[in-house]
């Protein structure tokens, strides 16, 4: 289907971005890959009436080693996190789930901006960035913040981003040879995680998941018996604590309780090999 | 709105709706029907075309996205009457049965090879996620593109 009629501008810059935001309001939205919004676009799902077009600012698409932490530009392509040397050495996490999303045609269009704006609970990059503690710089007319990754999700595709925020950078802590896991269930090639999780051991844990409830998430009862000293199946025991996850056509929430159990030990006892 | 992109080598110019798919425009403003439309949920990769040499699927990407881009659909694959290394493994291997996936599969494998020259099968079954073909197991697929990608590299130029 052909999406409904819209207006496009394109922006060359952040500063053009940020003022034609502020300028149309709640009507405009950006378009950075199109790979969530465009699939949205064909069904009516969204009726945007301007898209501002960020796919061209070449000052947001980069990784760069910045000492202790990885800076990453809103508008890298997850084919270039894939195949990034920097973050293969200092952060194996992100180049391999960012190898997990989608196809490689999804790949060489989606960027890792437009998948943490999305905010889509069943999405990879955003619970890699939870388990990781990143943190995210967002640009609109007042100037410049930091979220962190705990505090960006809110709800069902709702983020921290005011409407007219624009969302320029990714940082993540450098791992120093932490464990880590990427777990994703699913049944058939090309899909979305059913359940997924993201685990980092070492200095700075962290263990995310996929696709249980209505935002990325992490696993905090998990994460506090990891912290009290419980083993990794003992910790694991508790991935789906409080959790409320969604039935679908692909799972039961009792299931989607399981799987995550099942998950977490698993991804723990990999991080820990 | 204006685009101006190359498909196969040749500039094209015209004004198109803001929501026109690329894929409609390659089809039904530049003429070019190799590329076919399996879906409408970005799933089948029926539509797979290279932008810049990578693969994409054209219904997923507007007309004016790709303003100034250079494309290749799979008209643009053949030199005259010399097929290109992969379209002649697809014909080699019996990789096709309806055709229908046929013209996505095939540039998905040119940019999975230009990716990757010399995969594994299994990094070319991974490498095709992105295509869905309802007959033929994927088997001679497979086996085609894995063909190609022995073919030594003169013969495969131009
Ligand atoms: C067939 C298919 C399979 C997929 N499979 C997976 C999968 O397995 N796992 C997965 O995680 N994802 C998957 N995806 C989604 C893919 O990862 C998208 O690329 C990603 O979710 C969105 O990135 P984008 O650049 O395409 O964003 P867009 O679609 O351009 O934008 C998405 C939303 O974010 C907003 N936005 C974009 N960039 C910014 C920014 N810098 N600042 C503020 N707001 C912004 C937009 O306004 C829009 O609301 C799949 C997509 C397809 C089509
Ligand atoms: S037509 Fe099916 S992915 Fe484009
Ligand atoms: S040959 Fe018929 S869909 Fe692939």
């Amino acid at each position: 289907m052909i999406p409904a009629a819209f207006d496009y501008q394109r922006a060359s810059t952040l500063d053009e971005a940020v003022g034609l935001l502020s300028a149309n309001g709640e009507d405009a939205k950006l378009l950075a890959g199109g790979h969530s919004l465009l699939p949205l676009m064909r069904l009516r799902l969204a009726t945007p009436a301007l898209l501002i077009d960020i796919g061209r600012i070449r000052e947001l698409s980069y990784v760069r080693d910045e000492g202790d932490r990885v800076a990453i530009g809103a508008l890298t392509r997850h084919r270039d996190l894939e195949i990034s040397e920097a973050l293969r050495a200092h952060v194996p996490i992100l180049a391999h789930v960012a190898a997990q999303v989608g196809d490689p045609q999804v790949r060489h269009r989606g960027t890792i901006g437009g998948s943490i704006s999305h905010g889509d609970p069943a999405s990879d990059l955003p619970a890699a960035c939870l388990a990781l503690g990143a943190t995210f710089r967002a640009v609109g007319p007042k100037g410049e913040r930091t979220i962190a990754a705990g505090d960006f999700f809110r709800g069902f595709l709702e983020t921290a981003l005011a409407a007219d925020e624009v969302l320029t950078e990714i940082s993540v802590p450098k791992m120093d040879g932490a464990g880590w896991s990427f777990q994703k269930f699913n049944r058939r090639a090309q899909d979305w995680a059913i359940v997924g999780v993201a685990a980092v051991t070492g200095a700075n844990p962290g263990v995310a998941l996929v696709n249980m409830g209505m935002t990325p998430l992490r696993a905090t009862a998990v994460e506090e018996a990891l912290a009290s000293g419980a083993s990794g199946a003992e910790a694991a025991s508790h991935a789906a604590d409080g959790l409320d996850p969604p039935s679908d056509l692909n799972a039961s929430a009792d299931y989607r309780r399981h799987l995550a159990r099942v998950l977490v030990r698993r991804a723990l006892e990999e991080a820990a090999a | 709105m204006k685009v101006s992109v190359r498909v196969n080598g040749v500039g094209h110019e015209h004004e198109v709706e803001p929501r026109t798919l690329l894929v409609h425009y390659l089809r039904d403003v530049v003429g070019l029907t190799g590329t076919n439309i399996g879906c409408d949920t970005s799933s089948c990769g029926a539509c797979t075309v290279l932008i810049g040499g990578e693969s994409v699927k054209s219904c997923t990407v507007l007309a004016v996205q790709a303003d100034g881009a250079d494309i290749t659909t799979i008209e643009g694959l053949a030199d005259g009457d010399r097929l290109h290394p992969v379209q002649e493994a697809f014909r080699e291997h019996h990789a096709l049965q309806c055709g229908y996936c046929t013209p996505g599969m095939v540039m998905a494998a040119v940019s999975l090879l230009a990716e990757n020259p010399d995969p594994t099968e299994a990094e070319v079954r991974e490498g095709l996620e992105g295509n869905l073909c309802r007959c033929t197991g994927y088997h001679n697929i497979v086996k085609a593109i894995l063909a190609a990608a022995r073919v030594p590299a003169e013969s495969a130029a131009s």
